[in-house]
Order: C-alpha cells, then sequence, then structure tokens
C-alpha cells in the first residue's frame, strides 16, 4: 500500500467517523447495575456455622487484616466417656482498609467459611469504619452468586470421576473378573 | 413598517442568532466528541441526553467569583472578552442568509467588511494577553498574534480567489454568481480559507496559543467566571461564522437542490451545521500542531497553493 501525503490524516478522521457510528462503551452505572462477572472479587462474606475457629485465615493472611477472638465451650454427651471441647467464635472481623484482596484467607480456609461477592458499595467516609464485624460479614453471605455451572467440554469433577470408576468395578466385578 | 422596526427586528434576528447557533454547535460538539470517543457525553443537565449542559454551564460561570489578578490592567483586562464577541457580532450582520432580503445589513463591500473586522480578533487576544500581567498568558498571545497575522494572509488571498471569480465584493453577489462547478476549481481555494479559518479562529489542531499542556490555558489563563463565557462563547461564535463564511464564499450559500427562493434559510443553515460538523470532526481526529508546524504550513503550505489559485482565477477570468 503506497503512502499518499494526507493518508495518515484520512486514517484518523475515518477512525473517528467509524467510533461514531458504533455505541458508545459508557456505563450509566448508578442508574444501571453494572454486570459483574460472578468471581468478582468484591467483598469477603462469612458463612459463620463452617468457622471452626482454627485461625488458617488469620495466620496466612499477609497484611494481618483478619480479627478472631473464641472461647472454649465444654460439650457435655450423656454416656460418653469423656466431656469434648468446642470452639466458639467470639469476634470475627476483617480490616477491609488493609486487605489487599488477594484471596489466600478464601483458599485456606478447609470449611468453605469464606466467600467471595461481587458486592462493591461499601465505601465509608472514614477509612477506620471500613474495619467489619462478623454480623455486617454475614449479611454479605446473601449476595455470594451461586458457583459458576461446570463447563460441559470440560473434564468431569474428582468426584465424578471417583464415582464412575468405583461404579464401573462394582459392575464388573462379580462376573467379569472370573474368566 | 417602519424604518425603526425593520431595524430593530434585524438587529434582534441576528442578536438572536448570535445566542442560540453557538450554542447548538457547542451541545453538538460535546455530543459528537463524545460519541466519537466511544462515550456518550453529558446525561443528566435538562433530562433528555443532557440537551441543557451549556445553559447549566452557562449559570455556573455567572455565579463564579469574577477575579482580577492584582497586578493586571483592569481596563484592558476587563474589556479583552468585549473585544473578542464584538468582530464576529458585526460578522453576522452582513452574511445573508437566503436570498433578496435576508440579510440583516446588505453591504457591497461585504467580504471586504468581513475580513477587516475578522483581523480584530488579534487585538482581543492581545489585549488580554498583555493585561493579564502572567507569563503563560503572555506567551499565549504571542503564539496567537504570529499565528494570526500568518494566516490571515492564505485566509484574505483564497477569498480574494472567489472575489475575483465572481466580480464583486458583495456576499450576495458572490452566492447569485456561484455555480456548482466553481466547488471544482475553487476546491484548493476552499481548502485553503477552511484550515485559515480553524487556524484564525484557535480551534484544534490549532489551537497552540491555548495549549494546555504547556501554556496552563493561554492567554486565557486568568480570566474566570462570566468573562471566561465570554471567551468561550466567542469561540463558539467563531466556529459559526467560519462556517457560514465558508458556506458563503465557496459552497453556494442558499442555492440547494431545489426551492432556493423559499427555502434557501433551511440551505444555508443546513450548509452551516454540516461545516460546523466537520470542524468538529477535526478536532477530534488530529493532535495539536506544533509551533513551527504550524507557521511552515502557513507560509510553505497555504501560502502558496493559495497564490496559485489566485493565478488560476485570474486567468480563467481574463480568458
Amino acid at each position: 500500500m503506497g503512502t499518499f501525503p494526507g493518508s495518515g490524516l484520512a486514517k484518523g478522521l475515518a477512525i473517528t467517523a467509524k467510533t461514531l457510528t458504533r455505541r458508545a462503551d459508557t456505563q450509566q452505572y448508578p442508574d444501571v447495575a453494572p454486570q459483574l462477572p460472578p468471581r468478582s472479587r468484591g467483598v469477603i462474606a462469612l458463612r459463620e456455622e463452617n468457622c471452626t475457629v482454627c485461625m488458617l485465615c488469620a495466620r496466612e493472611c499477609p497484611d494481618w487484616c483478619i480479627y478472631i477472638d473464641s472461647h472454649k465451650e465444654e460439650v457435655v454427651t450423656p454416656g460418653a466417656a469423656r466431656t469434648r471441647q468446642r470452639n466458639v467464635l467470639d469476634r470475627f472481623a476483617i480490616d477491609f482498609s488493609l486487605c489487599m484482596y488477594c484471596a489466600i484467607c478464601i483458599e485456606v480456609c478447609p470449611f468453605d467459611a469464606l466467600y467471595w461477592t461481587p458486592e462493591f458499595e461499601y465505601a465509608e467516609h472514614d477509612l477506620r469504619d471500613l474495619l467489619h464485624e462478623r454480623d455486617r460479614l454475614g449479611e454479605w453471605m446473601a449476595t455470594v452468586p451461586p458457583p459458576p455451572a461446570h463447563d460441559p467440554n470440560g473434564e468431569p469433577a474428582k468426584e465424578e470421576q471417583a464415582a464412575a470408576r468405583r461404579a464401573t468395578q462394582d459392575l464388573r466385578s462379580p462376573g467379569g473378573t472370573d474368566g | 413598517m417602519p424604518t425603526w422596526a425593520e431595524l430593530a427586528l434585524r438587529v434582534g434576528a441576528v442578536f438572536v442568532a448570535f445566542l442560540t447557533l453557538p450554542l447548538i454547535v457547542g451541545q453538538t460538539e460535546h455530543k459528537v466528541m463524545a460519541h466519537m470517543q466511544a462515550r456518550l457525553g453529558p446525561m443528566y443537565a435538562g433530562g433528555f441526553h443532557g440537551w441543557a449542559q451549556l445553559l447549566a454551564d452557562g449559570v455556573k460561570f455567572a455565579q463564579k467569583e469574577d477575579l482580577t489578578p492584582r497586578g493586571a490592567d483592569r481596563p484592558v483586562f476587563r474589556l479583552a472578552p468585549a473585544v473578542a464577541l464584538l468582530p464576529y457580532l458585526l460578522v453576522l450582520l452582513v452574511i445573508p442568509l437566503g436570498p433578496g432580503d435576508l440579510v440583516a445589513q446588505p453591504l457591497d463591500i461585504g467580504l471586504f467588511f468581513v475580513l477587516a473586522v475578522l483581523g480584530l480578533g488579534v487585538v482581543s487576544l492581545l489585549m488580554a494577553a498583555w493585561s493579564s500581567a502572567n507569563k503563560y498568558s503572555l506567551i499565549g498571545g504571542l503564539r496567537g498574534a504570529a499565528q494570526l497575522l500568518g494566516y490571515e494572509l492564505p485566509l484574505v488571498l483564497a477569498a480574494a480567489s472567489v472575489a475575483m471569480a465572481a466580480g464583486t465584493l458583495s456576499l450576495t453577489g458572490i452566492i447569485e454568481a456561484w455555480r456548482p462547478w466553481w466547488l471544482l476549481w475553487q476546491l484548493p481555494a476552499l481548502a485553503v480559507f477552511f484550515v485559515a479559518g480553524l487556524a484564525e479562529i484557535r480551534r484544534p489542531p490549532f489551537d497552540m496559543p491555548i495549549a494546555d499542556s504547556e501554556l496552563v490555558f493561554g492567554y486565557l489563563t486568568e480570566y474566570t467566571g462570566l468573562r471566561f463565557a465570554l471567551f468561550l462563547l466567542a469561540e463558539y461564535v467563531g466556529i459559526v461564522v467560519i462556517a457560514a463564511l465558508t458556506v458563503v464564499l465557496f459552497l453556494g450559500g442558499w442555492k440547494g437542490p431545489f426551492a432556493d427562493a423559499e427555502l434557501g434559510w433551511l440551505w444555508t443553515l443546513l450548509k452551516v451545521f454540516a461545516v460546523s460538523f466537520v470542524i468538529i470532526w477535526v478536532r477530534v481526529a488530529f493532535p495539536r500542531l506544533r509551533e513551527d508546524q504550524l507557521q511552515r504550513l502557513c507560509w510553505l503550505g497555504l501560502v502558496p497553493v493559495a497564490l496559485g489559485q489566485l493565478v488560476l482565477t485570474a486567468g480563467v477570468v481574463v480568458a
């Protein structure tokens, strides 16, 4: 393609004219809620019943923004040889002014007590008001989206694979192995 | 109709055009520029797609404090915005909207008057620049003066070419003499006039005098409130005036596909808005010229082309 003088100018005009005919990319945010993907890192929600106060999240947190207090309770089971102890959560708070949204706490939680939710409208006028206690973290559980559906073309989950293998072995073992 | 009533009507009509056309062009600029950049532009003021944005801006400017710097030359500083607006208002007086009587003040030397009055722009610019007592203002003003004086020459030469072809200096006469094939042989003059006109009203890509990345806002740096708004208004009136002059001199004014006598005003307005759209388009598409590129374009590009066009026109007219 030969370049004649002024072709760059014409190109600039053409590109702007083309953009003029397309729809604008602007999202009218406060009027129209944004479409966020289900795995958006908005805020961390807490399912309190699942928490066993194992402290893994608080220890793994790179900037120590999770505060956990607890005490132990005796659980007396009638007929048991001895009483058992159970951890009871007294305080669970995340300081979102420190949190860097790395999701290590969510990854590390063995009992699925922490979840990402796309909810992001929790700005405050004061930095100190960003320390949210467990009741607020629990309210956000309602906004956790269901996990995305499994990719139909993907490899089946480990559990499904194991179950299927066991099922075929059960079918084969009565008659198949005799010969 | 008594003379005074007719006079009042004509002046009133020009004043209304002076206040509404720039607002329409300004709003168009907001929206067109936004959509060319894949944005929406103003959406809230007035409810429907931000149609009242410029009115809201005007109210905001009127509320702002009117500051005059301590070191400023007060009378000159305060007068400069009015001097910036006045030439455009005077030019609108002689631009014919339609055939016959549809012009506020028919003038036999209309073209001469228009070019002379447009030259006043540089005075307001230097007034604003010098009286502000600010180095950015001064540098911007000097750049602007160099630019305006330089581009005045191709502007006048291109206009002279069309006046020579029509054999008259009257704007109405030029439109009457205009034929569609003039589009072809006056094309270089049209291009030179349009580009020089852009530079005369200091529109991007020729906005070196107010280059905001180097000079804050050039000669407008110290202006606030209503006086700043007047300068902005002058810029938009400038778009209308340059578009109207391009239409009158080169695009046949009121001559349209049909019904020139009845719908002449409509064809004129449509053409003015079309040229204004191109002025906005050019602003969005092209980056600002550097000071040396600006002068090079004028003296090594436009002036020779305009002179060549002049020779061509003279040859055709004499032959």
